[in-house]
């Protein structure tokens, strides 16, 4: 039943990725050179509605959250090669599947590239296990917990950023 | 579509698939892709080095199975063929606009960069522990830390290498 329920939330997450035009190079690489906002758009929309249903859900008492730790080390050289890679490539991991089924075919390269490169980070994961991700481990925490406030107050101060982003974005023609 | 449509429509499918998954297989699951890619490395090694999947740390905490994230994985690739079906915007590229102005028509040399891209994200993607879907995504909407601070630095990175890459 989970590998039922995962194709289905799959074919709907692609069927809205394709329909956004989220998938293209041309989309991931303008928004990296900032001369277009769709993934922007596309991400921040997705990320206020659902901050607004999962915190709504869990206020009810219906879901858990599934934190990821804050390793301040892990995640800033992380995200900074993620970052890097992500520019040479034009593609990200959930994103290539879909570009590949929209037929930009140089995304095969891409992908087997992240088949490899995860096989080196697990040779590499015990030494950076050791090190990297002992740098800075703050734990599973959540800004509003951080900040010691109301998760709402955080949606709202997100909602507005969100939307003033957005008029801005409108008022450039990005 | 318009992108923020669809990233609604994305964002209230998310919410959906949390709510669905811990009501019917009593698991909560977040969005996310990049541990796909772990395993699949794992089913590679099974058949070239076997010796090692059994012996490889990250490995046997990511095996190599067939999972509900590799699912959604493939479901995306099927979303994505049936809209780009519908939609007539499907599109053979084997060099993309930007990169083709830069560094010419070659398929050879942007296959060379995008394996190498590829390699070096998702290097990246597993020492932050995930990507623009686990983090910037999932993370985000929770309010975590490590999901802001995971998008701040994917971005911070990509602004970077891509003004040193393509303009001129």
């Amino acid at each position: 039943m989970d590998l039922f329920l995962g194709l289905a939330t799959g074919i709907l997450f692609g069927f809205f990725l394709q329909k956004g035009e989220v998938l293209r190079f041309e989309k991931q690489v303008g928004f990296m050179l900032l001369k277009d906002m769709t993934i922007i758009k596309f991400m921040m929309t997705a990320v206020l509605v659902g901050m607004v249903g999962i915190y709504a859900l869990h206020g009810i008492g219906m879901i858990s959250l599934s934190i990821k730790s804050a390793n301040i080390g892990a995640l800033v050289i992380g995200g900074l090669l993620f970052g890097i890679g992500w520019a040479i490539a034009g593609f990200c991991p959930g994103t290539s599947v879909g570009a590949l089924a929209e037929g930009r075919i140089h995304v095969l390269w891409a992908i087997a590239g992240m088949v490899v490169g995860a096989a080196i980070f697990a040779e590499a994961y015990p030494l950076l296990q050791r090190t990297v991700l002992t740098w800075g481990a703050y734990g599973k925490v959540t800004l509003p917990q951080m900040l010691g406030v109301s998760p709402w107050l955080v949606i709202a101060v997100f909602i507005i950023v969100g939307l003033s982003a957005f008029r801005l974005f409108e008022k450039k023609g990005l | 579509m318009l992108p923020d449509v669809a990233g609604a429509l994305t964002g209230i499918l998310a919410v959906l698939s949390v709510a669905v998954t811990t009501l019917v297989i009593d698991r909560t699951m977040y969005l996310g892709a990049s541990t796909t890619f772990v395993r699949a490395a794992g089913y590679v090694e099974q058949v070239v080095i076997p010796e090692n999947v059994q012996a490889n740390e990250y490995l046997q905490q990511n095996r190599p199975r067939v999972d509900w994230q590799m699912m959604v994985v493939g479901g995306i690739f099927i979303g994505a063929l049936i809209s780009a079906r519908l939609g007539r915007s499907a599109k053979l590229e084997t060099v993309p606009p930007i990169w083709k102005e830069r560094f010419g028509t070659s398929a050879t040399l942007r296959g060379v960069g995008a394996f190498i891209g590829g390699m070096i994200l998702m290097f990246g993607a597993r020492l932050a522990d995930g990507c623009p879907s686990g983090h910037g995504l999932s993370g985000n909407m929770q309010l975590a830390a490590s999901g802001l601070l995971a998008l701040v630095f994917f971005m911070v990175g990509g602004i970077i290498t891509a003004h040193l890459l393509y303009k001129k």
